[in-house]
């Protein structure tokens, strides 16, 4: 028996325990295997075709050109587009909804039911939002007579963002100090003063994170869009455009990836790396505007 | 003098119209709230009245009868149910070692800190990847390369009904890959956001009591972390059954039931993307049950999630 604390590698304890760091180190090297292959392949496949020409064209109908698929110009435009039309609707709606929660509420049973309706709603299937949205906006034509359209897409995606912005308006504020409140309400201002001048500022760093992220995370979508905002061929023109059928890229993506076309599917890795690179941007803005948070521990 | 004095302390009056804006806006606040319950709600609704008109004719029958048949005018789920299930828990239990694995990968004193930030950071950008794009991948990238490997599952295994059939393209098996790679960062962030909570304190204890560091991790740090990691784990299962766009393109939307992995199958997600669109008549009908049955599931899945993490917090 030996009486020493040398550590000792040949004690069964510590080969279970080389063997065990070496298996997390294959997983973690599993886990991020995806992502160098995805990004590579899109940076390969997708970047080699990045042009100017590819955001001034239209996509072409397949079959029609064999050599070429045109561009995605329309595409882009209908992703910003629809993207913005979900972000004025989740905006407003929760941030409204998340300074209710943080400031307002006591506890209650109406506010306990929508921290849970909030997370319930995070978890319900994108494609069940596209499922319901066709079926009171589209099928009903309740939109000045329009079924397919991009505000019918917009308000889908604004289902998807609404969770996110709710919850970390709500976590933002919660981390603002108490002390500032009683202080601003203590010099006599009121409620509502003390929200929009005191709270709400102290806590936009957060909240503007939620936000952009929820945004990198909508203008990803494909389910929500695909019967509401369907698909177009031509350019978004004039006011009626809110009210036609508009292309985005990742519905592009969807039907394009599924053509027997070769230069179809090229045109489809262009769109991915456009897209992949837009939403990688977003998140690195998202996480560059939390790092400036002040309450953020 | 004295008029002065009083005018000094005394409170200023507010005027009416702040009041106003005052309950005003809490009432505005109160409505955005109740957004929330009557978009929740109001999803419930349509997919419920939707598929009233399906549940009347099929019962129950649906989920198990595997006949799902637009030209006849005949449909049962159970294709896609068992896609569905079949895909996600699969998906699920090759996620949750890799998952687990790499959170106390990053969270451990393994590697040095400015490393283990970065495969974080990876972990997180790979969720930021869409779904469709992953798709597009699989279809042209991942599943070519993983065929060879499919085919001598079949001729080594091919007795075991789940890998009786000949891998042909798309098929359950690559959809389960690649819902991997989609709920992995899912798993590892929460995870890894619960390992971080476990208080140090507990974890030098156990290295002061001569623990190693995976007997610490197994004895004391997996299970003071064990609530959050399980939460995470049943949100994974929620997003893997409602995981529409890759599972589309590469599942191969087959209505014929097969029990094998290696075959083309359905999922409701994917049943949903592919014909609602051109769906009319009794076949709306149908798919709003499919996509009823589905809410279901990933409703409980949910609120079982939100339960478990209450239930099994410990209170250190």
């Amino acid at each position: 028996m030996s009486n020493n604390l040398y550590y000792k590698a040949s004690l069964n304890r510590n080969i279970l325990d080389r063997c065990l760091t070496i298996t997390t180190t294959i997983f973690a090297i599993i886990a991020i295997l995806p992502l160098i292959l995805v990004i590579g392949y899109i940076l390969f496949k997708g970047g080699s075709q990045i042009n100017l020409s590819l955001f001034t064209q239209l996509p072409e109908p397949p079959g029609d050109d064999l050599l070429s698929a045109g561009g995605i110009g329309n595409a882009f435009i209908g992703t910003i587009l629809v993207t913005f039309i979900a972000a004025i609707i989740a905006i407003p709606v929760g941030v409204g909804g998340g300074i209710y929660l943080a400031e307002y509420s006591t506890g209650g049973a109406f506010s306990q039911f929508i921290r849970f309706g909030t997370n319930v709603l995070s978890g319900v299937p994108s494609i069940i939002a596209g499922v319901s949205v066709y079926g009171v906006i589209v099928s009903t034509k309740i939109l000045f007579g329009s079924n397919f359209s991009a505000l019918a897409g917009g308000i889908a995606l604004s289902i998807l963002m609404l969770p996110t912005v709710i919850k970390t308006t709500d976590e933002g504020l919660k981390l603002v100090p108490d002390d500032l409140r009683r202080g601003a309400l203590g010099v006599g201002a009121s409620k509502f003063v003390t929200i929009t001048r005191i709270t709400l500022p102290s806590a936009i760093n957060s909240i503007a994170t939620g936000i952009v992220l929820a945004i990198a995370r909508a203008a990803g979508e494909t389910a929500p869009l695909i019967f509401t905002a369907l698909f177009s061929f031509y350019w978004a023109e004039g006011a009626s455009t809110l009210l036609d059928p508009i292309a985005t890229l990742s519905v592009l993506i969807y039907n394009f990836a599924l053509e027997p076309y070769q230069s179809q599917n090229e045109l489809a890795w262009a769109a991915s790396f456009v897209l992949v690179v837009m939403l990688l941007a977003m998140n690195m803005i998202a996480r560059l505007i939390s790092r400036g948070s002040s309450f953020n521990n | 003098m004295s008029k002065g004095l009083n005018d000094q302390y005394l409170l200023r009056r507010r005027p009416s119209s702040e009041r106003y804006v005052d309950i005003g806006f809490k009432r505005i606040a109160i409505a955005m709230a109740s957004m929330v319950a009557i978009v929740l709600f109001g999803i419930l609704l349509v997919v419920f009245l939707g598929s009233l008109e399906s549940m009347g004719r099929y019962g129950l029958n649906f989920l198990i009868s595997s006949n799902w048949n637009p030209v006849t005018d005949e449909y049962g789920a159970f294709t896609a149910i068992y896609g569905t299930l079949v895909t996600s828990i699969l998906s699920l239990l090759i996620a949750i070692p890799l998952g687990v694995g790499t959170a106390i990968f990053i969270t451990e004193n393994i590697i040095p800190k400015e490393l283990r930030e970065i495969i974080g950071l990876m972990v997180e950008l790979l969720a930021a990847i869409p779904s469709v794009v992953l798709g597009l991948w699989a279809i042209f990238i991942m599943e070519p390369f993983l065929r060879p490997f499919f085919t001598s599952l079949n001729t080594n295994f091919g007795w075991i009904p789940f890998l009786s059939s000949i891998p042909s393209g798309p098929g359950i098996a690559p959809s389960i890959i690649i819902l991997v790679v989609m709920i992995l960062p899912i798993i590892t962030a929460i995870s890894r956001d619960s390992l971080l909570q476990v208080p140090s304190r507990l974890r030098e204890a156990a290295y002061g009591v001569g623990a190693t560091r995976w007997s610490a991790i197994f004895n004391v740090i997996l299970p003071a972390a064990i609530s959050g990691i399980a939460g995470g784990v049943l949100l994974a299962l929620g997003r893997a059954m409602g995981e529409t766009m890759a599972v589309t393109m590469i599942i191969g939307n087959s209505n014929n039931f097969s029990f094998s992995l290696l075959s083309p199958g359905n999922t409701i997600a994917a049943m949903l993307a592919n014909q609602f669109g051109e769906a009319d008549g009794s076949q709306v009908s149908s798919l709003m049950y499919a996509a009823f049955i589905l809410m279901i599931l990933t409703l409980g899945v949910n609120i079982f999630a939100q339960w478990i993490v209450k239930r099994l917090s410990l209170k250190y």
